[in-house]
């Protein structure tokens, strides 16, 4: 299905700009990237999303959506003949939606604490990225029953959800030697990550480790210049 | 099959259990209610069905527990789906209505928060804010509401929830601040919009009783003060 009036203000290293991207490729619905420097605030990053000035923004013609699940989640609603990314029972969307609530109100912000944290600070944000984790293991476990994703057979909201943190998770395993996909801890999202990689919706809108550190590494060393 | 009992977990005081009995409400769900007692210890019960925030409100229903009140809200429109609708049926609609929904708990609520909690400059500031926030919600409801007498449209719906089981904190705030927040002069939209909110049989018995509420604040305010303190 051919859709050219699709377009997505955002970059490519963003976790929610992935999220985005994936949903409009499980839906097979074209659509042209912007890309925005998220630490530039351009007179069109203000003007599409005014109240929080962030990346993404989808524009679906004359319409504007912000917040990356809401835009997931409109992606769901709009392109009905596509595969469903919420499941259909509403317990079971009921939890999708709670866990994904929890990467971005819980989860995935200790990774901004752990940019900064050094020492003692360093280990209670890793110690608790961990627990997190495990958290989610046992999520992957209930909403998965027993299939390859957490949507099911197939990718769903939640995988869509967690799916753009892993690029960034996999850097801090590289970068701060922290093992946070260790197998014997989390098997079940261990295997998850591995099967995202070969999933024809994501594996190519998945962020590669190596250079989103190159990409920390040069933005660390444009703001300690900027400071000085 | 699990029984399709429907309980809620909820506090007298809590803007967010007060929206699921909204919703219990306007779906004309019958539900059993059982109050946590926020200043006491948690119950067993509470742990349990919510380890995560372990907070108010907890749907249960056919035996499955559910928290965080804008999930509770979503569940019961698309389980009692015959009922009057909470969410918008446009797509679009229903982003926005979420959008809005999201700015109040992430952003705006937190300034609410401090302005009851703090004294000084920091309930100034945060007061200061919370007004700001207002005004851009009354923007939003002239784009929402269509003209209408609520963000929902006829009826009230998501977003008139999740704004309007603030009213009663929001009062709390201006007197606590000697302030006017929702007022015919700033936001003359959502000062009618309020008195309709509240007036909603949905709404009424469930509204807090404000003198009730202010009392309940200062003794939350002193209880932030001392553990700053120590």
């Amino acid at each position: 299905m051919v859709t050219s009036n699709v377009k997505v203000l955002g970059a490519w290293p963003s976790p929610f700009v992935s999220r985005v991207r994936m949903a409009l490729k499980v839906k097979s619905v074209d659509y042209e990237l912007i890309e925005a420097n998220p630490h530039e605030k351009t007179e069109l990053l203000i003007k599409s999303n005014p109240v929080h000035k962030k990346i993404p923004v989808l524009f679906h013609g004359e319409k504007r959506i912000c917040e990356s699940l809401i835009i997931v989640q409109y992606i769901d609603e709009v392109w009905t003949d596509g595969p469903n990314i919420l499941p259909s029972d509403p317990y079971d969307r009921a939890i999708a939606r709670f866990w994904a609530a929890y990467i971005d109100e819980k989860w995935f912000p200790l990774f901004q604490l752990l940019r900064d944290a050094q020492g003692e600070e360093r280990r209670a944000v890793v110690q608790k990225i961990s627990e997190g984790l495990s958290l989610l293991e046992g999520a992957f476990v209930d909403c998965s029953k027993g299939k390859a994703f957490f949507g099911g057979n197939n990718v769903g909201y939640l995988d869509i959800a967690l799916a753009g943190c892993v690029g960034w998770t996999r850097a801090c395993d590289i970068l701060l030697g922290a093992k946070f996909l260790d197998e014997t801890k989390i098997p079940h999202l261990v295997g998850w990550v591995e099967r995202l990689y070969s999933d024809s919706s994501v594996k190519d809108l998945m962020p590669d480790p190596h250079i989103l550190i190159e990409l920390y590494k040069k933005f660390r060393a444009m703001s300690e210049a900027a400071s000085e | 099959m699990a029984s399709d009992k429907v309980k809620l977990m909820g506090a007298w005081q809590s803007p967010y259990a007060m929206r699921a009995r909204i919703a219990l409400n306007i779906k004309s769900v019958e539900y059993e209610y059982e109050e946590e007692d926020l200043l006491g210890n948690k119950s067993d019960l509470l742990l349990k069905s919510n380890p995560v925030y372990k907070k108010v409100p907890v749907l249960i229903h056919a035996d499955r527990p559910l928290p965080e009140s804008l999930l509770i809200l979503h569940y019961i429109d698309e389980v009692w789906a015959s009922g009057p609708a909470i969410l918008p049926s446009d797509p679009y609609d229903r982003a926005i209505a979420r959008f809005w929904a999201a700015y109040v708990d992430d952003k705006w609520f937190l300034h609410l928060r401090a302005s009851v909690l703090l004294e000084g400059e920091g309930a100034k500031s945060a007061t200061e804010e919370i007004g700001e926030g207002l005004v851009l919600l009354e923007e939003a409801f002239t784009m929402c509401g269509k003209g209408h007498k609520f963000f929902g449209g006829e009826r009230i719906g998501y977003l008139d929830i999740a704004l309007g089981s603030f009213l009663g904190w929001i009062r709390v705030a201006e007197q606590r601040n000697n302030a006017s927040l929702i007022h015919e002069s700033k936001t003359p939209k959502l000062s009618q919009w309020a008195q309709r909110f509240c007036a909603d049989v949905a709404v009424k018995d469930v509204m807090h009783p404000t003198d009730r509420l202010f009392e309940f604040a200062q003794v939350l305010a002193a209880k932030h003060k001392a553990s700053r303190e120590n």
